[in-house]
């Protein structure tokens, strides 16, 4: 288990941005090969066989969702999910910025295995630029058939639409994205229905993360009994590991699944800046609960990382450093589910909102020690209540660092100020 | 003031790429306030008009979304992070810097009406350039004092940037997310 470039391996090339340079690399021959070699049912099987699991979060199997859809049911539409908002999450960006047409052609070969005529890009707001970068390549592919009409002469069909998004974490959830792409408010719908059934205006749909997509090229070229051979058993392939925090290296490094998160830290990132010690770290993103440092050796992979009480997600880690004030970090996490609370359903609305009020008073060292009990109560009130994941993801890591650095939060209680930041003021960044 | 003949010609195509008109707003409030610098009532009721929808109806999409003006903002617009791993490698500072230079709050426009300014909780997608800022939709990785005086002395002699949506503006070779990229000495910082 090591470093391996799969999607990565072109990053870096010069001109890889563009079609041409794309194609010098081999690019566009695994559309052509799919398109020749394959049904649209023989794909979808392919995929199966590969292992591949969704790059976005929630890690279910890619062809399983792809046979949802309903037979004979038209038009369905594909969904790119290029709203990467996850705290700590970069690895979309950087797959979009590398190598765009490898994300074009991933998203071309899903098309034509789930037999859709139109598919979407829907990217945040913030990614401008990665738009635009988006919006010139897809116009270079069109110029050269690969987008369009019967393409590479197979009789498939495929436009695709790059939509901007414009500042709404929630609209990375499948469902309020879909709602986001019909023009609406970003708010997420009740399931089931599933969008495999009912998803954009009401037709079969299907929402796939970049790197999920940008995957597929690979698994057609080299066949997806050979894509699981890299990773784990139930977590295939590798993933784009988003590195960030106190370490020495930041970055998007692409491991193995399976790899120790040690391995990453210390060989890939450089360890723990400035000589100091590592005190926490998050595996997933700003969602997923908090693990220390006795869980360095767990394998990256997602079986591994939620047996250790917290979850791979997005795959974004978050490195704190022995200075680090785990209630800052708490209080952060909560203020910005606080600001992307969508609004729809009243624990999260509300819950996020008491939840951001006491963290900031316990922040200040203001709160009574009654008032943690209040804390876990409002999360208690909100984890598993909520209309979707974001407000029960947004008591985890509160309530996991408050069970872990029980004492740090405690000594914040009527100190009138940050214990932490005021030990060694010298020391804190955050 | 009516939308210029340009921006009305950008919300007809952009409708009429999708299968629904309806699904066009977003891109055409971007339009929109890439041409007036915010949604001006008038050009929010224009897109209605366009896409056959009620102007409330496009009123009352538009507040969902973070990254639209609801009044006239600065000629240059910078939003910077305060998310875990930009706090973790001092966002804090960036912002008390940024604010002690423009002398307005966070969401504030300067006198002069050159910047406003922004830091946000959302986290930019950044985090490998940690402290990160968006200036006028460019993200600027590991940011300093230093580098955002050098940033706001070269926009104090530039006018607003035009946005353009055609697909073939363009664009630099974005992030420096990728791998194995240098970086600085965490020292410098």
């Amino acid at each position: 288990m090591a470093e391996y470039k799969l999607l990565t391996r072109d990053f870096g090339t010069e001109g890889v941005q563009t079609l041409a340079g794309y194609q010098r690399l081999g690019g566009y021959q695994a559309l052509r090969e799919a398109l020749a070699r394959f049904t649209p049912e023989t794909l979808v099987d392919e995929v199966k066989l590969s292992g591949l699991r969704g790059r976005g979060g929630a890690g279910f199997p890619t062809g399983t969702k792809w046979g949802f859809l309903p037979k004979d049911v038209f038009p369905r539409y594909l969904c790119c999910n290029a709203d990467e908002s996850e705290p700590g999450c970069f690895k979309d960006r950087a797959l979009i910025d590398e190598n765009p047409h490898q994300l074009l052609e991933g998203l071309l070969i899903a098309a034509y295995a789930l037999q859709v005529n139109t598919a979407f890009i829907y990217i945040r707001g913030e990614y401008h630029d990665q738009r635009l970068l988006l919006e010139r390549c897809v116009e270079e592919a069109r110029a050269a058939g690969h987008i369009g009409n019967n393409i590479f002469g197979s009789g498939f069909d495929c436009d695709v639409i790059v939509h901007g998004g414009a500042g709404a974490y929630i609209c990375g959830e499948e469902t309020a994205l879909i709602d986001s792409l019909e023009g609406y408010r970003g708010q997420p719908r009740l399931k089931p229905p599933f969008p495999a059934l009912k998803g954009l205006y009401g037709k079969p749909t299907v929402v796939n993360n970049v790197e999920t997509l940008s995957n597929l090229p690979h698994i057609v070229q080299r066949g997806g009994a050979w894509f699981k051979t890299l990773g784990t058993e139930k977590s295939t392939g590798t993933r784009l590991f988003c590195c960030s925090g106190h370490v020495n290296r930041p970055g998007t490094y692409e491991m193995e699944l399976g790899t120790p998160i040690r391995e990453l830290l210390e060989e890939e990132c450089g360890g723990i800046w400035r000589g100091r010690s590592l005190k926490a770290f998050q595996p997933g993103g700003g969602s997923m609960q908090v693990l220390l440092p006795e869980h360095l050796d767990v394998p990256l992979d997602m079986e591994s990382v939620t047996k250790a009480g917290s979850s791979l997600g997005a795959g974004a880690m978050v490195f704190m450093d022995e200075t680090t004030c785990l209630v800052n970090v708490s209080m952060r996490l909560v203020d910005f589910y606080h600001h992307e609370s969508c609004g729809k359903c009243a624990p999260c609305r509300e819950g996020t909102y008491f939840e951001s009020e006491l963290m900031h008073r316990l922040e200040a060292g203001e709160c009574s020690r009654e008032e943690l009990t209040t804390l876990a109560d409002i999360c208690d009130n909100m984890n598993g209540k909520c209309f979707c994941p974001l407000g029960d993801t947004a008591t985890w890591f509160v309530m996991s660092a408050y069970k872990a650095f029980r004492d740090e939060f405690e000594s914040h209680c009527g100190a009138g100020s940050c214990p932490v930041r005021s030990a060694s003021p010298q020391l804190v960044i955050a | 003031m009516p939308l210029a003949a340009a921006t009305v010609r950008e919300i007809t195509a952009l409708r009429d790429r999708y299968p629904h008109p309806r699904s066009a707003i977003l891109p055409c409030l971007w339009a929109v306030q890439n041409e007036v610098g915010f949604l001006s009532a008038e050009g929010m009721a224009e897109v209605a008009r366009l896409l056959n929808l009620a102007p409330s109806e496009v009123q009352a999409v538009s507040t969902f979304y973070s990254m639209y003006f609801d009044r006239p903002a600065g000629e240059h617009h910078l939003l910077i992070c305060v998310n875990v791993s930009c706090a973790l490698r001092g966002a804090d500072s960036i912002v008390d810097h940024l604010q002690s230079r423009l002398g307005c709050p966070s969401g504030g426009t300067t006198e002069d009406g050159k910047f406003t300014w922004e830091s946000t909780i959302e986290c930019l997608g950044a985090c490998g350039g940690a402290p990160a800022m968006q200036v006028d939709h460019h993200f600027h990785e590991d940011v300093t004092p230093e580098r955002i005086d050098a940033i706001l002395e070269r926009l104090r002699t530039e006018p607003r940037p035009s946005h353009p949506t055609d697909p073939g503006h363009e664009t630099p070779r974005g992030s420096r997310s990728a791998p194995r990229r240098p970086h600085l000495d965490p020292s410098d910082l």
